[in-house]
């Protein structure tokens, strides 16, 4: 098989948004009759990838080739016209037309000028029973379940373009028999030659189905290895960016025998559908890490503990008494704070200035009837400008004009000034310029050597093993060990991480 | 203090502009238009009279400057002067006294704004959705208050909350300037503008902050609610009597016009309460000086629309660049030809 001329090569793919390199020189090669698995983190470059080779983005270097011929898709509609079908998450068809209909939009036989529904029925019932698929073609869309749907949008996308077919996590909403029952469709269809990208973040599935896989990070190219040869360590180690041999450093030194008092303990909270009931305690002077590939439920742990949802499960206690947290302002009154990942949705308020963005907490705090006056507002500003040095030419300045890393200080900032005593920090380095990444795990440092408790939740390793006391590692929406001491190392991280990987796929086999 | 107040000024004056050559044009057509005169112990003229036929627009202008800084919009202020004014009236007709009327009927308007805050704040509705269904059925209750017909009423107590004469300015003036300056003051004195701004600029976000969101949206929708109960009084005073069908009739509309007038983006955050009442005014005085103009009235709402285009299409951040344009462009040109003229002089010389 590697001596055939791939189906689709690409070399030196690159794309820039504004600056930023979402591709840089990315190679990939899709062969006939082929399952090609596309992994990475979330921003690692995968939907820029496809939206590159499928002409949603046009790119801006490198070249792509199929069948051996160049080709430069201008848009969605010419990529399929060549052969190229993609099936998105969220099913790209019409629910409030009939699965007929959707099969032929836009490419509809005619009879004197007229659609002819009595054909497009007849050749859309052939199509479908090729999937195992006997359902009444001339109902709605909308009134089939989302399996079907997806072989639906499956079968319009081989019966157009018929060479390469890509899925983007096309299991997110699937159930254990649905996604068997597609499983069968791909091998199927990989029989009859066709290629296909298969994108999703379930390792299990990327063993089961696929031959080969290609990791992206970054934006750049980690490898392409064909599976059988690949252990799921390496694998993991591919996709968070560091090699497994390299010397360990032994730097994460923060020493445990100190242990400051409880703040907050967690006990057996969990929220079914969103993350398995855990415990956790959070120390002073403590820096909890929180590690896990993505969707492994780092997040939806840090949203309980936060009070954004109410655990369903378990007890929370501060200072030894029990209490409940209902709500985030019911968590900031009792001395918490969170960063969120997402800082542009839950972050900032864009429109607003500096100065109110760091205000906005503690003012909430106080309530609307103690405003902060403007002369305090502006002390708190320019001291908090000045201590995290945020880059802003005044602090009337609307945050939406600073740079991602000025806008994460901001944030950090308007949590800073409530005093808290437990901060928790989801990827606070994301996405940053390199300057700020740097300034804010020194503050991470300091906080904590201020005695201040933190949970920071992050996918870089070398970071967390950097400033973490302990480290939590999650899978699947479960928490499944904590490393302490000597095992805080990225290596540590990654075989906890790769192992809990590896259980569930035991589990789900057997 | 001072240079807030200028900055202010200076946001405002495409507004005060506008209002500035409406009047003008009134004047040009209606001769006296400036007057104002004391007679028989209040003021006349009419400029009074745009203070005065202004009122329940400005009084719903301020709640709704609010909404819209929330991101929301309250459609149902027009249908909820309908259902106050029609309490007031059930209320003085069957005996309840001034006191107990004007308080019900305020707590009726409260009421009805807590109803639209509760289903845009804990039921997630859509604003302009949630607010129709009370646009929609308002009118309906206020028929059933009336019990269909137009209750009117004799009480002097209340007439005059609504239209009588104060130190010798007309009630509805007096009502619409003091609670612009309460609500104004006290959302800049307080946190609530800050707090109402961060909510409409990212509501998540906000909410993750600490703000008390759902509170947030009930406040200003009730104090939406309770603006309409006056500005209702207010028209059932005018006429005595309550009209469920056509008191505050498309009102909500104008109202909604005078806060985009006023400057305020209809996508939420930064307000301005004083743009608003501007353009609350700019409204009346259109409608003032059409009727001054003795044009037939089967113009007045076309003559209104195109003015209205007018001072958006001025106001747009569009137009403004394309006049920023035009006049580099022009004063450019002025010194391109400023560069050219001495150099026939050069050559000459």
């Amino acid at each position: 098989m590697a001596a055939e001329r791939a189906l689709l090569e690409a070399r030196g793919l690159s794309k820039y948004f504004h600056g930023v390199t979402a591709l840089d020189g990315v190679d990939f090669d899709l062969h006939a009759g082929e399952i090609h698995g596309l992994l990475g983190e979330n921003g690692a470059g995968k939907s820029t990838l496809i939206k590159v080779l499928t002409g949603a983005y046009r790119r801006d270097d490198g070249r792509v080739s199929l069948d051996g011929a160049p080709i430069d898709p201008r848009d969605v509609m010419d990529a399929q016209s060549l052969g190229i079908g993609t099936v998105y998450q969220e099913v790209n068809l019409l629910p409030n037309l009939t699965v007929a209909e959707n099969l032929f939009l836009g490419r509809e036989p005619k009879r004197f000028g007229l659609v002819d529904s009595r054909a497009i029925n007849k050749r859309s019932r052939e199509i479908l029973e090729g999937y195992g698929l006997s359902i009444d073609v001339s109902a709605l869309l909308s009134t089939y379940s989302v399996a079907v749907r997806q072989i639906v949008a499956i079968a319009r996308a081989v019966d157009i373009s018929g060479k390469v077919l890509i899925l983007d996590e096309p299991t997110a909403s699937l159930d254990a028999a649905e996604v068997d029952r597609l499983f069968a469709i791909l091998s199927d269809l990989k029989a009859r030659g066709l290629g296909i990208i298969f994108i999703t973040h379930f390792f299990d599935q990327v063993y089961r189905i696929c031959d080969r896989v290609t990791v992206l990070r970054n934006g750049r190219l980690v490898g392409s290895r064909p599976l059988e040869s690949l252990k799921r360590i390496e694998l993991v180690s591919m996709m968070l960016g560091r090699e497994l041999e390299s010397a360990e450093s032994g730097d994460h030194g923060r020493a445990s025998e100190v242990r400051g008092e409880v703040v907050a303990a967690f006990k057996k909270v969990g929220k079914k559908g969103r993350i398995a009931p855990f415990d956790i305690e959070v120390r002073r002077g403590e820096v909890l890490g929180i590690a896990g590939l993505l969707g492994s439920g780092r997040t939806e742990s840090a949203e309980l503990m936060f009070g954004i949802h109410e655990p369903d499960t378990g007890a929370i206690e501060i200072d030894g008494a029990k209490t409940s947290l209902g709500s985030p302002r019911d968590a900031i009154r009792k001395g918490f704070g969170f960063c969120p990942e997402d800082r542009k949705q839950d972050g900032i308020i864009d429109d607003l200035s500096v100065r109110e963005n760091i205000a906005l907490a503690l003012q909430a705090r106080r309530g609307w009837a103690k405003p902060l006056s403007r002369r305090e507002q502006d002390a708190l500003a320019d001291r908090y400008i000045e201590a995290l040095d945020i880059r802003t030419s005044d602090r009337e300045k609307p945050i939406k004009f600073l740079s991602g890393g000025n806008q994460q200080k901001v944030i950090l900032a308007r949590w800073l000034a409530t005093d808290p005593r437990f901060l928790i920090l989801d990827e606070p380095t994301r996405g940053i310029d390199v300057g700020a990444h740097a300034e804010i795990i020194r503050l991470i440092e300091e906080l904590c050597a201020e005695g201040m408790a933190l949970a920071v939740i992050s996918s870089e390793l070398e970071e967390l093993v950097a400033y973490a006391t302990r480290v939590r590692i999650l899978a699947d929406r479960q928490h499944v060990a904590e490393l302490e001491g000597e095992d805080v190392s990225a290596n540590g991280i990654m075989r906890a991480i790769a192992a809990a990987e590896g259980d569930n796929t035991g589990e789900a086999r057997s | 203090m001072n240079a807030s107040l200028r900055s202010g000024l200076l946001r405002l004056a495409p507004q005060i502009a506008a209002l500035a050559v409406i009047l003008a044009l009134c004047a040009a057509i209606a001769p006296g238009f400036f007057d104002i005169s004391f007679a028989n112990g209040r003021l006349y003229g009419s400029l009074i009279d745009i203070l005065n036929r202004g009122a329940p627009t400005a009084l719903l202008a301020i709640g709704m400057t609010l909404v819209i800084a929330t991101k929301g919009i309250d459609l149902s202020v027009g249908a909820v002067m309908a259902i106050c004014g029609a309490t007031a009236a059930a209320l003085i007709t069957s005996g309840y006294g001034l006191p107990a009327t004007l308080a019900l009927t305020l707590a009726t308007g409260i009421v009805c704004g807590l109803w639209n805050g509760a289903l845009v704040a804990f039921l997630g509705i859509q604003p302009i959705i949630a607010t129709l269904i009370l646009m929609v059925a308002g009118r309906g209750i206020a028929q059933l208050i009336t019990e269909g017909v137009i209750l009117t009423f004799n009480d002097q107590g209340l007439i005059f909350v609504g239209s009588g004469i104060l130190f010798g300015v007309p009630m509805p003036v007096v009502l619409w300037i003091l609670i612009a300056l309460a609500v104004g003051l006290a959302v800049r004195f307080s946190a609530l503008g800050m707090l109402i701004e961060a909510v409409g600029v990212n509501r998540r976000a906000a909410y993750l902050s600490g703000v008390g969101t759902a509170g947030l949206l009930l406040a200003v929708y009730a104090l939406s609610g309770f603006c309409a109960a006056i500005a209702g009084t207010i028209a059932a005073a005018d006429i005595r009597g309550a009209d469920a069908n056509n008191a505050g009739l498309w009102l909500e509309l104008d109202a909604i016009l005078a806060v985009v007038i006023g400057g305020n983006s209809l996508l939420g955050g930064r307000f301005s309460i004083v743009g608003s009442l501007v353009g609350a005014m700019i409204i009346q005085s259109i409608n003032t000086g059409i009727l001054l103009s003795g044009y037939p009235p089967e113009f007045n709402l076309v003559i209104k629309a195109v003015i209205i285009v007018a001072i958006l299409v001025l106001q747009s951040p569009t137009s403004r660049a394309f006049l920023a344009f035009a006049w580099r462009k022009r004063s450019s040109a002025s010194q391109e030809a400023a560069g050219q003229q001495p150099a026939p002089g050069r050559q000459a010389s």
